[in-house]
């Protein structure tokens, strides 16, 4: 459709041009304006299909094109989906950021200069060479040989030429990208530590490979345009060097001079933009690439063929569980086990670095684990599809994410269907709703614009807020309280406390207020539960000479 | 200058052509006498050939220049901005504009910017030369040509707020992706991540539309300009027909001019095909001018240095808080308020109090990331604000509450704190900060590769490079915001002896959320409401049995 509408547009600048040119030739010979009525009708028929014909084809396409990237950036989201976070760790988020923007951004062009463009010039080409073709066979084979030096021999050398600096200008593109959000997001790091100049001169030296970059494909592309041009000239000229002897010799009728050359140039019209749109054939290959390269990666968790399993109490149960992230990695975790009844109530300590976070990322079914067994409610964890695995689970994670949007809508994020006052009860267990009510919009204002910037401790306690929300049987604390001041986590704490009775607890703290809510304490650096006594008698040394009291059992492996 | 010349060239070619077909066809002319012209013609296509492409390199070259200047100036901005204006939420909007925005000027300046030179220069050009060949013509050229530019003008002036609000919409789509990539794992814990492929899917429809909407004026645009052009050429033809065969005008001229006469709307038309990514590069422009005009939180050394040169470091660094007061934009109530605050030379002095006292809004003022509204800060007598920032900075180390880890190496990231310093510092590093055990156990050791978040690093790993930063950068300040809330039993008795030797003949402020880092200051200050409520040592502040006592009952679960 959009090619035969292409294709009509040029064909109507073809004949326009041609017909204007029979026009004023006839003009000379014929005296009476009736003569050229026929003449003037195809001059204003061509003028007016040609501007129409545009016109739809452009909007046809370009909507066609807009609908089709908007499906890509869903069905390269729904791919990337899976793949988080541990397929995706090793890309920067600028660098994802650039794939769904820039690169799909980029497939605009595949779609509209590169499939449509060849095939209109082709019957562009045909149509020419067709007219040329009736007054001399000759005039049609030179045209046609023009056509394709231009349309076919330039794209082709501008593409071969252009390869390598195209996908260099998507690389660098990317990593321009990396660096900004790098820069945007660490900018008090840089600033305290004086770093600017670096990351200014690293932006300086990556604008300067950008700009070598694109004069790299201006260069060609200069070059591809004034050849074209060229061409579509000699072609011009050669048309008319072969016309003289034809009409000086009898064979062509002197009227049509005019109309040979100036249809000759016409039809260069379609397939003078082909070598540019083979220059973006390059980078669209890589942009291409650059998506197919994360659709194609296969989910670091395989979801199971059968329907989840019931689980038949929320006790939690780990057998022998080692686990390195790569094979050339140490192991984190190494024979670990642990048993939790439903209800209960572990706390994991030990050193950091020691697996706490990767137990808490294997529970989640982010990291798929080889060695020995999690058991949930009697089943093996991996029996569960992932998002049922998740729903059990209410979380509070060491650095909290909050979207960019209200207050509400991140809190909602837990339970869609919340009521108002479902947050403001959750708000107030949390100790949030105080400060929330204190803000100019409440519940509405932005998170992270006009001036509100939530500190650790008040990101804190909104993800606490999440997770009551949440309502879940079972829950992970990861430091849950760390960013808290004293008085604010004693409280915290006390509405957990309620907030934990009946569900099975993970709690990751080395906080002696919130290790004294638990049951059992986990040392994982000894890849096993430890008597609390062990543990204790650290205490003085951190409380400076007081002793804490701790409420404690000894944990059973 | 360069379209220019390429204009001329293609006048002078179009003209020789109509000689030619007139002396073959009229006046029976055979090939033989054409060879001149036709040579002619032949050096004029390879000069045009030539000029065409320089067009487009020297139009490239100048889009660089004025890219690498603005994105050097952005970037440089942005850090006078400081951390709270390019603060997390707003980060991908920010990113976007910075490269993505200053990529759209790309086209403005290598396309647009000659396709408008070109529209002002070659009509008037053509004209001329019409006005020359057959004066009736150009009066008809005279009068469609204003006629377009005007269509254009009414035109143009829809298109201009669409576009704007076009990237408007890509930033915000941006920032949306952005947010949803980095959160994508918080998602998944709510069960939430698939539902927001509908969203993607609406949002980049909409963005489809919104850019149909410009496109299609601008469609809209170039249909209008082409039936105009078209009827003034239509109209050009007919008139020149029915002349010539009257016989009041010679047929080369008549050719000439009908050649003539699409070269003149042919720039104008032209530029309706730019001008959609005229006005993109203009509403890019826009939006990093707004960032660039966004004034600086900071005032400039020179406007309070007596001799208007920025003091220097002092010997010293007696660190002064006299009466200061701060107010986030937005917020009603002021993050502090006439605070005092002494930290005499090589001392250490920790701040506490609960959530929201304004503790971190002390580092923020110390490290000049914000400026104070009211009184001012000294340091060994100078006014804080008389001296350069970067200098100031350079004397200070910081280790934040959340650090940022780069994407790159763990021996890069140290290195933060010394670009220059060598291998065995960031190792010597390391181990003050006792990071090195566990930077040997990863798989390449220091040269591993962090993510940006130092994902796969615990956060007490992630905190203990940023304490080797610290030792790296080896400054006479230290600010300690929460260092050692992460830290297991184990680290945190470790830190904090390797934090006391680092602090000592430095000069100290702890912001102490959980109170261990607080009992061996030389002063512990309760912040309570952006006011100094209490100060004195630890046992003193016990005995008073105030805030601080409190403090320190609730911190220990409420047993004394």
């Amino acid at each position: 459709m959009a090619v035969l509408l292409s294709f009509g547009t040029v064909g109507a600048s073809v004949g326009l041009m041609a017909m204007s040119a029979y026009l004023i030739s006839k003009a000379t010979l014929v005296t009476t304006v009736t003569d050229l009525s026929l003449a003037i009708a195809g001059v204003r028929f061509f003028a007016l299909a040609r501007a129409a014909l545009r016109y739809t084809e452009r909007y046809i396409t370009h909507t066609a094109t807009f609908r089709i990237l908007a499906h890509l950036r869903v069905w390269f989201y729904e791919s990337i989906e899976p793949l988080a976070p541990a397929r995706l760790m090793p890309y920067h988020s600028g660098d994802l950021l650039a794939r769904i923007m820039a690169d799909i951004e980029t497939l605009e062009n595949f779609y509209i200069r590169v499939i449509t463009p060849p095939l209109a010039a082709a019957l562009v080409t045909a149509l020419a060479c067709v007219i040329l073709g009736y007054f001399n066979i000759w005039l049609a084979v030179v045209l046609l040989l023009f056509l394709l030096l231009t349309g076919v021999a330039l794209p082709l050398i501008s593409r071969w030429l252009s390869r390598q600096p195209a996908t260099q200008l998507i690389t660098v593109r990317a990593e321009l990208n990396a660096i900004g959000v790098d820069q945007v997001q660490g900018s008090a790091d840089l600033l305290a530590f004086g770093q600017e100049q670096i990351y200014y001169d690293r932006t300086r030296r990556l604008t300067e490979e950008l700009n070598q970059v694109q004069e790299r494909l201006a260069v060609i592309r200069g070059l591809s345009n004034g050849l074209g041009a060229l061409l579509t000239s000699l072609a011009g000229l050669t048309v008319l060097w072969l016309a003289i002897p034809l009409v000086t010799g009898g064979q062509i009728d002197g009227v049509y001079l005019a109309l040979l050359p100036l249809t000759a140039i016409a039809s260069f019209e379609t397939v003078q933009p082909l070598a540019q749109a083979f220059q973006y054939l390059e980078a669209n290959q890589t942009a291409g690439r650059r998506l197919f390269e994360l659709i194609d990666a296969p989910p670091e968790v395989a979801e199971p063929a059968q329907p989840s399993p019931k689980p038949a109490h929320y006790g939690l149960e780990v057998r022998n569980l080692s686990f390195r992230y790569s094979p050339d990695d140490p192991p984190v975790l190494d024979g670990f086990s642990l048993s939790l009844k439903a209800g209960g109530r572990a706390a994991i300590v030990g050193p950091s670095g020691v697996g706490k976070s990767t137990l808490v990322n294997l529970l989640l079914r982010f990291w798929e684990y080889q060695v020995g067994q999690i058991c949930l409610g009697g089943h093996e964890l991996r029996n569960y599809r992932t998002d049922d695995v998740r729903d059990m689970f209410g979380v509070v994670s060491q650095h909290t994410y909050l979207f960019n949007t209200t207050i509400r809508d991140n809190l909602l994020l837990a339970k869609p269907t919340a009521t108002d006052a479902e947050l403001v009860t959750v708000c107030r267990q949390a100790q949030l709703h105080d400060f929330i009510a204190d803000l100019p919009q409440g519940y509405d204002t932005l998170v992270g614009e006009n001036g509100l910037r939530l500190s650790g401790g008040e990101r804190q306690r909104l993800a606490l807020a999440r997770v009551m929300l949440k309502d879940a049987p079972l829950l992970i604390l990861d430091e849950a309280t760390a960013h808290l001041d004293a008085e604010t986590e004693q409280q915290v704490l006390q509405a957990l406390d309620r907030f934990m009775v009946g569900r099975t607890t993970l709690f990751i703290s080395h906080s002696p207020a919130g290790l004294a809510l638990c049951d059992e304490v986990v040392d994982l650096s000894r890849g096993c539960c430890v008597s609390i006594d062990s543990l204790s008698s650290k205490e003085p040394d951190l409380a400076s000479g007081t002793t804490t009291r701790m409420k404690t059992t000894v944990g059973q492996t | 200058m360069v379209a220019t010349l390429a204009a001329v060239l293609l006048i002078v070619q179009l003209i020789l052509i109509s000689q030619v077909v007139n002396r073959v066809f009229l006046d029976g002319s055979d090939l033989a006498k054409m060879w001149p012209w036709l040579g002619l013609l032949l050096l004029l296509a390879l000069l045009r050939a030539i000029v065409i492409g320089a067009g487009d390199i020297l139009a490239q070259h100048a889009a660089s220049r004025v890219k690498s200047h603005l994105r050097q100036q952005l970037t440089n901005h942005l850090f006078l901005l400081g951390p709270l204006y390019t603060r997390a939420e707003r980060s991908g909007e920010l990113a976007n504009t910075l490269v993505t925005g200053v990529e759209a000027l790309d086209e403005y300046i290598s396309q647009y910017l000659p396709a408008r030179n070109l529209a002002g220069i070659v009509p008037a050009l053509v004209f001329v030369v019409v006005l020359a060949l057959d004066p009736w013509t150009s009066l008809v050229l005279l009068f469609a040509g204003p006629m377009l530019i005007l269509m254009l003008a009414l035109i143009g002036g829809r298109a201009k707020a669409l576009t704007e609000r076009r990237f408007a919409e890509m930033s915000w789509m941006s920032a949306f992706f952005l947010d949803m990539i980095q959160g994508l794992p918080t998602l998944k814990m709510y069960g939430r991540s698939r539902e927001q492929a509908a969203q993607i899917g609406d949002i980049s429809r909409q963005f489809g539309h919104t850019t149909m909407d410009v496109l299609r004026t601008a469609f809209q645009t170039s249909l209008v300009m082409e039936w105009a052009a078209t009827a003034a050429i239509a109209m050009v033809a007919l008139e020149v027909s029915l002349r010539l065969m009257n016989g009041m005008l010679p047929f080369d001229r008549a050719l000439a001019v009908l050649l003539l006469t699409p070269e003149f709307f042919m720039p104008l038309r032209q530029m309706a095909l730019k001008y959609h990514a005229g006005t993109a590069g203009k509403a890019a422009a826009e939006r990093i001018f707004e960032v660039l005009d966004t004034p600086e939180p900071v005032v400039q050394p020179a406007a309070l240095a007596t001799n208007g040169h920025p003091a220097a470091i002092p010997h010293r660094f007696d660190l002064g808080f006299d009466h200061v007061g701060y107010t986030y934009d937005g917020r009603q109530r002021p993050a502090l308020s006439s605070f005092l605050l002494t930290i005499p030379h090589g001392q250490t002095v920790a701040l506490v109090g609960p959530t929201g006292a304004g503790k971190t809004t002390v580092s923020s003022l110390l490290l000049r990331f914000i400026e104070p509204n009211t009184g001012r800060i000294t340091v060994g007598g100078t006014a804080l604000s008389a001296i350069d920032r970067r200098t100031w900075r350079a004397q200070v180390a910081w280790v934040p509450q959340q650090p940022h880890l780069f994407h790159g190496t763990v021996a890069e990231n140290i290195r933060f704190g010394r670009p220059d310093a060598g291998q065995a510092d960031v190792v010597a590093a390391a181990q003050a900060a006792y990071a090195h055990e566990f930077i040997q156990a990863l798989p390449q050791g220091y040269e591993t590769v962090i993510g940006e978040r130092g994902a796969r690093l615990s956060g007490g790993q992630q905190q203990r490079l940023a304490i080797a930063r610290a030792f790296l950068k080896d400054a006479p300040v230290l600010i300690l915001d929460e260092a050692t809330a992460h830290l297991d039993a184990d680290s945190e008795r470790l830190i904090r002896a390797a934090l006391a030797r680092l602090a000592q003949g430095r000069t100290v402020l702890v912001i102490a959320h959980r109170l261990q880092m607080a009992y061996q200051a030389d002063q512990i200050v309760v912040l309570e409401h952006g006011r100094a409520v209490e100060q004195g040592k630890h046992q003193e502040l016990l005995n008073r049995n105030g805030q601080y006592r409190h403090l320190v009952a609730s911190y220990q679960g409420g047993a004394l």
